[in-house]
Formats: C-alpha cells, structure tokens, sequence
C-alpha cells in the first residue's frame, strides 16, 4: 500500500453530493480499528449514505486510505452491489432467479420495463423509479416477485403491476 | 415463565415476513391483551418452518395444531376460538389438494412426513433472537462438552467418524478439511463461514441463519478450538439483511454470556467471530475468491494448490465451511458419530437440506436423508407438479449443474450419485421444470448467469462463455444451423477443461446436460421454424448484474 496522503478532502466537486455526509463518511472511517482489508464495508456504508457511489466519492475513500482511485474503482465496479449512478425514489427490484425465471419473471420484467418507458438499471425520467433485476431475494416460494424497496409483492401477475406502480406514483401526486 | 399455558409460534422467515406475517403477530399481540390473556400465552416469532408455500405459518404449541396460509385478520379467530375456547379454526388447516381432507398436525401433512431434520431441527421451533430458547433445548452443550472433556483430536475423531461431507457443493470431507488445517503450523488460523449462497432460487444456508444463528456460531466455535483458530469470519451476503440482523443479535448476545469472547467455558480457549459483507458476485461463493474479498479486493479466484487450508485469509491457514455443513456439527458431537454415520447411504452420511422451487405444489425448504428418491422428494414432499401438468425435468446444482429427466426420479441420491448421471449434488437448489417449459432457454437461462458472473480473470470462461451465449441467441431466434450446434458442443468442452476456478469449470453444465437430454429442442429450433417455444421464452435483457 502507499502511504496516506496529506490531502484531506475538501469542497466536494459535485454540488448535489452534502458535505456532511463526507463528513459523517469520514467519522466511520476514522473510527474503525483498521482499515486493512476494510475496503469493501467502507464503499457499503458510503453507499448507504449517498444512495450511490459517484467518482467523487471513490476518490474521497482512495485518498482516504491512501490507495490508488483506480484500486476503488475496481472493486466497485467488480461487484454488481455497487452502483455508480443515482437510483430514482423509489427502486423496483424485479428478481431473475431461476424459481421466479421459471414462473414467468421474463414477463414481468418485461412489462415493467414497457410501465416505467426505462431498461434494468435505468431512472425514470421524472427521477421517481429506478427498475433493477435483481437475483433471488429468497422468497421463491412466492415466485415470481417484484420488490418496491423493501416492500415485497408475491405471485405478481402482469395485469397487476400497473396498479402498484400507480400506487407509487399517486403517493406522489403525479397521477 | 411458569404461568405459559400456551405458544403461539409464527413464521419470521423472510417468505413468510413478505407475506405479512409481522402483521399476523402484531394484531396477535394486540389481540392478546385486549382479552387479557399476556400472562397465559406467549407468542414466538421463530425462523422458517420450510412449508413456503403456505405460508404464513402459525403454530400452537403444545396443542400441535398447525396453521397455513394465515392473514392478519384471522388473527381474531385464533385468539377468540382456539386460544380462548379451545375450538380448532378448521379453515386455517392444511388441505390435503387430493381429497380436501384436513390436517391439524404438522408430523401428519404429507410435505413433512419424509423428512429428516437435523440441520433445520430449530427452525420454526425457537426464537432465533433469543440465546435462552437456543440453550434450553441443548444449545452450547456441544461447545461445552468439546471443551471440557474432550481433546482436539477426540473432536476431529468425532467429525471423521460420522463421514460428514462439505455442504457447500464440493463434497469434501469436512473432518479432513479440519485435519488438514489443524496441521499446519502457525500461530495465527482462520475459521470462515460460507454464506454466500450464490445460487439464484436456493434459500438454504439463509434460512438457517434467520431461524437457528446460534447452531452455526456454536460449531465454528468448536471447528476453531480444533483447528487451533482463536478467529472467525461469515461471509454473507449483502442481499440477506434479514439473516444479518439475527447474526448481528445472537453474536452480541453470545458475547454477552461469554460463550464468544476469552476464556470461554473457562478453559483458555477465546474465539470470536467477525461479519463481511459480499457485494453481489457469484464467484465470490468460491473459497478463494471469497477470501479475497474478505480482504476488501477485488473477489477473483486464485490457483489451488496452495489449499485455503494451507494459505488463506492474509496468507494464513483458513479452514473455509459452508453454512449447513456447520449446522450438523453441534448434532454430531451431541448425538454421536455413529448416530450420523447410521443416516444416509455408503458414501454420503446424514441428510441434505434441497430448496424445492418452480413448478412445483410445495416449494419450500426440506431436510431430507441421503438415500431417498427424487421421485419421493417431487410427488410425496413436493406435492406433484403444480396444476396438474406433466414433470420435465429437474435443475439440481444451479448454474453448475445438470438437469434430471422422468428416468432419473428413482436414482437414490447422493453426491456420487448425482453426478453418475449427469449433475451434482450442489448447495441445494431444486428447480423443477414441467412440459411447457422450453429447456433451450432453460439452459440459454444459466449460461447468461454464468457469463454475467464470470470474474474475468481468466479467458475461457470470460470469452467462452460470451461466445455460447451468442451461439445459443441465434439459435433461439431460430438463425441458427447445425454447424453453430457443433461450435457449441465444442466450446462446452474446451470451457470445462481449461478455466481457472469450478465457476467456469461448471458453466457448459446446463447446456451439455440439455443437449443429451433435449436434443429435440435444440434441433426444433434449428428446422422447425414454428416451433412452440412454450413458457420461459427468452427475451433478451439488458446487462443483468452488470454495471455500466
Ligand atoms: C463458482 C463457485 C461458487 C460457489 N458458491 C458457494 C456458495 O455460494 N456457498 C458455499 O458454501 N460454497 C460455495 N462454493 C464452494 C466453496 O468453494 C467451498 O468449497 C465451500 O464453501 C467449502 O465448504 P464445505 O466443505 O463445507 O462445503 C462455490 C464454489 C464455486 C466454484
Ligand atoms: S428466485 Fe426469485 S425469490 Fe428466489
């Protein structure tokens, strides 16, 4: 490893991203005991708190450790958990495991994707949904399903998910 | 807790959580204490009790009577009639789909009457958020036992003896992974828990977790005094936040009791254990991938030799297990290796925790002994394909294994077995496919799992298995020729024999194993251009679990 850096991360680059959650980022990482192979759990909990990971945020976490940006970059776009673009209010996972594969989920995918007008990982336009195909979140008994973050709706029909996404969408007044 | 006449037991397992079951035990609750009866009846959430299918699950204990398919507000009914009066609410009960009989006894419904439970003998039966529930029924004596009368070598002896082999898929002998491990020398060892559980549609190691953390934090305890580990580690993934949470509880309350921490049981042996997260990669459920992301890199899979066992987490001696395989570990010391050893068949001793999912009457969870039937697990557990339609086929393995057809269903199981004709025995995973399902795009299925999960590391997987699915693609939109079908044969062997880790070892399996057994299919696309493709018709996706 290099040694750390003497640049402490000042003004973020990105208006929109909050300096005190740099701030609060940069507690945890102070706090831990040590940060040798703790690369992984940082990005988890940066991610918790931004919502995403932005390259700022990758860069704030490499001077951090004092570890090459492009190390942090490889290890967040090595695993599917991590994103790099924001995600919409509200996030619609739609599992493709095989138990929700075999009962049809290729279809609710697809008509998912045909409701909101997006693709798998993509914001609607009015920043209300992000859809994104996710892989057995562990209820296969209820194959096929559709989560709207953490609310998990079982055996969904096609007919069925215009309804829910309304649900959403009257919540925010845009229907 | 003397004045508990009765226990209400609900289902909090995340099947049974995403269909409301915190609301059945909230208005329980409610309930209860508008009639006054706190003082008289408990109600326990416990892990799951495998029965998915049907759930919510409540249970009344120690009535034996067993609800199914309960909604928040039958919660009245079973408070006012059966707690209060002593009346069974019989529209609650299993029905038999055959002949509409009812059933009120869990041992007496056909789903549980074949199975065996020893790595699920907690759940559905304890408060996994309550160690005092754990110890009351035998929970920790194993640890005591290992620790105050018996050496490390009387424990190993003990895992040898009862022939117990590694749950995760491999099948390795656990007792001489542990023999191996305890051989090295050094002073600083590992002991990590496996719970990765990469295969989409397989709940196993996650169910344990939820309904029974203390079984698996009691055998890593005792895996590490024989090792000579004074540190663990569980690899989960980041998707089960449920089974985090209970581990986060039952860790903090072993520490509480001193049963993880110095001294434990007052000998000189301390141990503790750490949690990691996984980040949603497959190839991460691999034992050296899964260390290297332990160490917050990047999880790609190493050349073995040199064996985790030898050199593992930051280059010292890691004894790797999966979730279940640690499950049957407090039975064995408890129960005797001979007890175990008495279970299953020659090779393959004990039972087999299978995920029973897709078109199948009861998917759920089963506990079954080695030795028995697919035939027994489909029709007499399984209930038979759902809708009364006709069985295709079987997926054991996940995306490394093969599919089973009508001829393999009175195939006794086991690991060799299993792989006698022509898939394996895996973490557990069972889907079970009936006649409208295309195996084409079955097989098209996996392949696209596997290409997606590739590490990239190395080339054959990361480009092989880039090139089948395009082959297969073509195919299925019916360009294809019988030259393409050929290429695709040969790349399915020259992937198996030349990639670095078993992900792309494994990946052709789906399709080497539906080209023998569906042949038909693969030539129906290629001639026959009005083929009816049946359910599970591909339509291509975007990048699945692939980030731009
Ligand atoms: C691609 C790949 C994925 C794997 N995924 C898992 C997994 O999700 N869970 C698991 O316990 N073992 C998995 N394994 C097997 C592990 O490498 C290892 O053999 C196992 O954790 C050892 O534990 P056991 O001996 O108790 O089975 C996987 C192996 C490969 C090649
Ligand atoms: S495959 Fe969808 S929840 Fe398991």
């Amino acid at each position: 490893m290099t040694k750390q850096q003497a640049i402490s991360v000042t003004t973020p680059m990105t208006q929109d991203l909050p300096k005190e959650k740099f701030d609060e980022l940069e507690t945890f990482i102070d706090q831990m005991e040590t940060t040798k192979g703790a690369l992984i759990e940082i990005l988890h909990k940066a991610q918790n708190l931004f919502g995403y990971l932005p390259r700022d945020v990758q860069l704030f976490v490499a001077r951090k450790l004092g570890i090459p940006g492009a190390e942090v970059y490889g290890v967040v776009s090595f695993y599917s958990y991590f994103t790099t673009k924001p995600r919409g209010k509200y996030t619609i996972s739609c599992c493709m495991g095989t138990a929700c594969f075999v009962r049809g989920a290729d279809k609710i995918i697809e008509r998912l994707k045909e409701i909101l007008g997006i693709e798998s990982n993509e914001i609607t336009e009015d920043g209300l949904f992000t859809l994104i195909d996710v892989r057995c979140i562990g209820a296969c008994g209820l194959a096929p399903i559709v989560k709207v973050d953490e609310k998990v709706y079982g055996r969904v029909k096609e007919e069925e998910l215009e309804d829910i996404i309304n649900t959403y969408r009257l919540l925010e007044g845009k229907k | 807790m003397e004045g508990i006449r009765t226990h209400i037991l609900v289902c909090g397992g995340t099947g049974c959580m995403a269909s409301e079951s915190e609301k059945v035990i909230k208005n329980l609750g409610l309930i209860l204490k508008a009639r006054e009866y706190k003082e008289e009846v408990k109600i326990v959430q416990t892990g799951c009790f495998g029965f998915c299918e049907q759930g919510p699950i409540v249970k009344i204990e120690p009535d034996d009577v067993f609800y199914v398919r309960v909604s928040p507000k039958d919660a009245k009914d079973i408070i006012d009639e059966h707690v209060i009066k002593g009346r069974i609410v019989e529209r609650l009960l299993y029905k038999e789909p055959s002949n509409e009989n009812t059933i009120n006894k869990q041992e007496d419904i056909p789903f549980y009457k074949k199975q065996l439970r020893i790595a699920l003998r907690n759940c559905g039966l304890i408060n996994p958020e309550d160690i005092y529930e754990y110890i009351a029924l035998g929970g920790y004596e194993a640890l005591g036992k290992a620790l105050t009368e018996m050496t490390k070598d009387a424990v190993l002896d003990e895992v040898k003896k009862s022939g117990l082999r590694g749950r995760g898929g491999g099948g390795f002998p656990t007792g001489l992974k542990w023999e191996i491990t305890k051989k090295q020398e050094s002073d600083v060892k590992f002991i990590i828990c496996n719970a990765d559980e990469g295969d989409p549609g397989a709940f196993m190691d996650r169910s344990i977790l939820e309904g029974d953390p203390h079984a698996v934090l009691e055998a890593m305890a005792i895996g590490a005094y024989v090792i000579g580990a004074d540190k663990g580690i569980i690899y989960i993934r980041a998707e089960y936040p449920l089974a985090i949470e209970r581990l986060n509880i039952a860790l903090k309350q072993a520490r509480d009791v001193g049963l993880l921490g110095k001294n434990i049981f007052g000998t000189n042996f301390n141990f503790d254990i750490d949690i990691k997260f996984g980040a949603g990669a497959f190839v991460c459920g691999e034992e050296t991938a899964l260390i290297n992301s332990c160490e917050g890199k990047r999880g790609e899979p190493n050349y073995k030799p040199p064996y985790p066992a030898e050199k593992g987490y930051w280059g010292h001696p890691t004894c790797v297990n999966n979730v279940e395989t640690f499950a049957n570990i407090t039975a064995i010391i408890n129960r005797g290796a001979q007890w175990f050893a008495s279970i299953g068949t020659e090779k393959s001793k004990g039972t087999k925790v299978f995920a029973l999912a897709g078109k199948i009457n009861n998917v759920g969870l089963v506990e079954v002994p080695m030795g028995i039937t697919l035939r027994e697990i489909i029709y007499d557990i399984g209930g038979g394909i759902q809708g009364g339609r006709k069985f295709k086929a079987l997926q054991t393995g996940g995306p490394s294994g093969g599919v089973l057809t009508e001829d393999n269903l009175d195939t006794k199981i086991d690991y060799d077995s299993l792989i006698e004709i022509g898939s394996m025995m895996g973490s557990g995973g069972m889907i079970v496919m009936d006649e409208k399902d295309n195996m084409v795009n079955i097989a098209k299925f996996y392949l696209e799992f596997t290409m997606d999960e590739s590490c990239g590391r190395c080339t054959p997987c990361r480009i092989g298995t880039k090139r089948m699915y395009e082959i297969l693609n073509k195919i299925t939109s019916k360009k294809g020729t019988m030259a393409d079908l050929d290429a695709l044969k040969q790349l399915c062997y020259m992937i198996k024999d030349s990639s670095l880790c078993g992900l792309g070892q494994t990946a052709p399996n789906p399709v080497i194993s539906t080209m023998k057994h569906f042949w038909h299919e693969y030539l129906a696309f290629i001639k026959d251009v009005d083929h009816p493709q049946g359910e599970g018709k591909y339509v291509p996706k975007n990048k699945i679990g692939i980030k731009s």
